[in-house]
């Protein structure tokens, strides 16, 4: 059976069969897997508090894996996540120092710096047609070097006000962090965004063909644009959350998070030549690579180790479900 | 049209990366507090001649319509292994180089192999074995430290001659003995077909894989080139997370102001490296007008972001709409 009739098949079943994607279902299983090691490891592993830790960690990460998610699904890729996280903290926490308007405006000055970059990124893929992983390389450059010549080389001085630590590290509802029902209220909305409106519906269409989505009176461009600019503000957020949980802004602290996001996508399911995937998938793959990172550091592995692994198990993960059809 | 218009169509890229290079390289001596000297030329040429190899690198994947995201890493990891191994005897350091080309070449075939018989997108690919090749460059040197064989890396970053720059000379040798043969040879002919229209070569029964395969595994190993020849710079190995990913970057800048498409099948190795040499020489132009060096990342920054929207004029030639949806 050829891959279109499949689709056509499985859009008719029930949402949560068609949910049921062979790649999502892996990640689960390999999640259960990772939480089983684990529990041999340690005992404490499989606490409600540890866990809870895990998802709130995974959370900053799910927040800029979102926004990579929907420009994947496009079939496209945002290179420049390192230094939009960067630029969301460092902007966020620079705002602060201006007075109780900066304080009161700091989160989402960060958001909108984001969406900046993420408007050059929407404008050059979608108008100036330039492929998508050279202008977000361009931006990142650009964005680095605006970053070096405000903080002169150095990290910002200035700490993160307390709405950005209240963010991250706070409890609204007691016993949930903020970042967690912060990642669940964005992972609600895209989710939303992609099934039940216009908007999502056409992204998942641009993914598959876009000429074919043009044709059927699609605003490609205007859709592929707005796309960017939702993954530059949710990059930033990502990098203000980041910022609050550490109380401030660093040089390269967003350079973490491009492969993991990536990944988290990817090994979610999302195909990397866009038009299909699932936000679920991505939860999946989110708390999978939070969890291969936790349990690397409670083994004590250095770097180098965790870079190979990380590598070694995207590849892998990637060759199990991740291939394209042959030329035939 | 007669012949050698067809030969200047085809040649335009690299003539005007090489124009591009040239009217650089003018406002940059003329302004250099030195002037032009043979001493300034050399020092250009030792830098020009990294990113050179490494866009070498980046052309013979892009050529493919791929790209490869880890050459700075496996720059980075040539480095650090060169660190190691290119010490001692003539004999001992001759195996080090080899060791160090072959380990280039394994991880190209490497990233070839996945991309390839794996069948994944080059992107993704790349990344995660920038990775694993980062990894171990952090096995080998925790910290920076090292050393190199220092009568080859003085001769090799020296002067022939007292006017010629060595690292020039190497560079030529590369492309006369690598990528002249490989661009007239079948492979490299398919590799060029493979890059504009994968499924009329296939149809036409050209080597594919094999050709893929050997723009992959060359690829390697001339990042590796570039990695062995910042040894012989530094003396040192160094696992620099920001400086690979500032190659790879870099290496993407030259191979755009080269003229090379990055659809693939279009460019030559020759732009790239006028490419890489002109975009060092705009990043070094900073200082010799006295400009603050916190200002290099942002200005080289803006002109990679000038010279990928330049692409866009093609724009204004098309007829159809359609057409902007490849």
């Amino acid at each position: 059976m050829s891959d279109t009739t499949m689709d056509r098949l499985t859009s008719r079943m029930p949402k949560l069969l068609r949910r049921a994607d062979p790649a999502v279902v892996t990640a689960f299983a390999c999640i259960i897997l990772l939480l089983f090691l684990g529990s041999l490891y340690s005992s404490s592993f499989l606490s409600p508090a540890y866990l809870l830790q895990q998802l709130k960690v995974a959370s900053f990460l799910g927040v800029i894996a979102t926004g990579m998610m929907l420009v994947i699904l496009l079939g496209h890729i945002d290179l420049s996540v390192p230094w939009t996280v960067a630029v969301g903290a460092m902007m966020g926490c620079a705002a602060a120092a201006y007075g109780p308007v900066g304080v009161a405006l700091a989160v989402p000055f960060g958001i909108v710096c984001g969406m900046m970059i993420g408007l050059v990124n929407g404008i050059g893929v979608a108008y100036l047609r330039i492929p998508a992983m050279i202008v977000t390389l361009a931006t990142n450059a650009v964005a680095q070097g605006l970053m070096v010549v405000y903080t002169g080389g150095f990290s910002p001085q200035d700490s993160a006000p307390d709405s950005m630590r209240y963010l991250a590290t706070g409890f609204t509802i007691p016993g949930i962090p903020n970042a967690v029902i912060i990642w669940a209220v964005i992972g609600a909305i895209m989710v939303f965004l992609l099934t039940r409106t216009s908007f999502g519906r056409s992204v998942y269409g641009i993914g598959n063909r876009e000429r074919a989505a043009y044709l059927s009176g699609i605003d490609t461009r205007r859709i592929v644009m707005t796309a960017f600019v939702i993954a530059g503000g949710l990059s930033a957020f990502g990098g203000v959350l980041l910022a609050g949980y550490a109380s401030k802004a660093s040089q390269s602290m967003g350079d973490e998070y491009l492969l993991p996001a990536i990944a988290a996508v990817v090994l979610g399911g999302t195909s990397i030549l866009g038009g299909r995937g699932s936000y679920l998938g991505t939860v999946a793959g989110v708390i999978l690579i939070t969890l291969l990172q936790s349990i690397l550091s409670v083994m004590q592995m250095p770097e180098a180790g965790r870079q190979i692994i990380y590598g070694v198990v995207i590849v892998v993960m990637l060759l199990l479900y991740g291939r394209t059809p042959a030329n035939r | 049209m007669t012949e050698w218009r067809y030969w200047l169509a085809e040649q335009r890229g690299t003539l005007l990366s090489l124009g591009i290079f040239i009217v650089m390289f003018i406002i940059y001596t003329s302004n250099h507090p030195a002037g032009l000297t043979a001493n300034v030329v050399q020092t250009a040429s030792n830098k020009g001649v990294l990113l050179a190899f490494v866009a070498m690198a980046q052309t013979l994947v892009v050529l493919t319509a791929g790209i490869d995201l880890s050459v700075g890493m496996i720059f980075v990891l040539t480095n650090c292994l060169a660190s190691w191994l290119v010490v001692g005897t003539g004999i001992e350091t001759a195996v080090g180089v080899v060791a160090v080309l072959g380990t280039g070449a394994l991880c190209g075939a490497l990233n070839g192999a996945i991309v390839i018989f794996g069948r994944l997108q080059p992107i993704v690919t790349t990344i995660a074995t920038g990775a694993i090749y980062f990894g171990l460059a952090l096995l080998l040197r925790p910290f920076p430290g090292g050393s190199v064989n220092e009568h080859l890396a003085d001769a090799l970053t020296g002067k022939l001659f007292g006017v010629v720059p060595a690292s020039l000379v190497v560079l030529l040798a590369v492309v006369l003995l690598v990528w002249v043969p490989f661009s007239r040879s079948v492979l490299g002919r398919a590799a060029y077909a493979s890059g504009s229209s994968e499924i009329a070569a296939y149809m036409s029964g050209m080597p594919l894989l094999r050709a893929k395969f050997a723009a992959y595994t060359l690829a390697g190993t001339l990042a590796a080139m570039g990695g062995l020849f910042l040894t012989f710079f530094t003396y040192t190995g160094e696992a620099a997370l920001a400086s690979g990913n500032a190659y790879t970057l870099f290496s993407i800048a030259a191979v755009v102001l080269g003229g090379v498409s990055l659809y693939g099948g279009r460019g030559s190795a020759i732009g790239a490296i006028f490419g890489a040499l002109a975009f060092r020489t705009i990043g070094d132009l900073l200082f010799v007008f006295d400009f603050d060096p916190l200002w290099q990342p942002l200005f080289q920054g803006v002109v990679l972001l000038l010279a990928v929207s330049l692409g866009a004029f093609g724009l204004f030639r098309v007829r159809n709409r359609l057409d902007w949806f490849q």
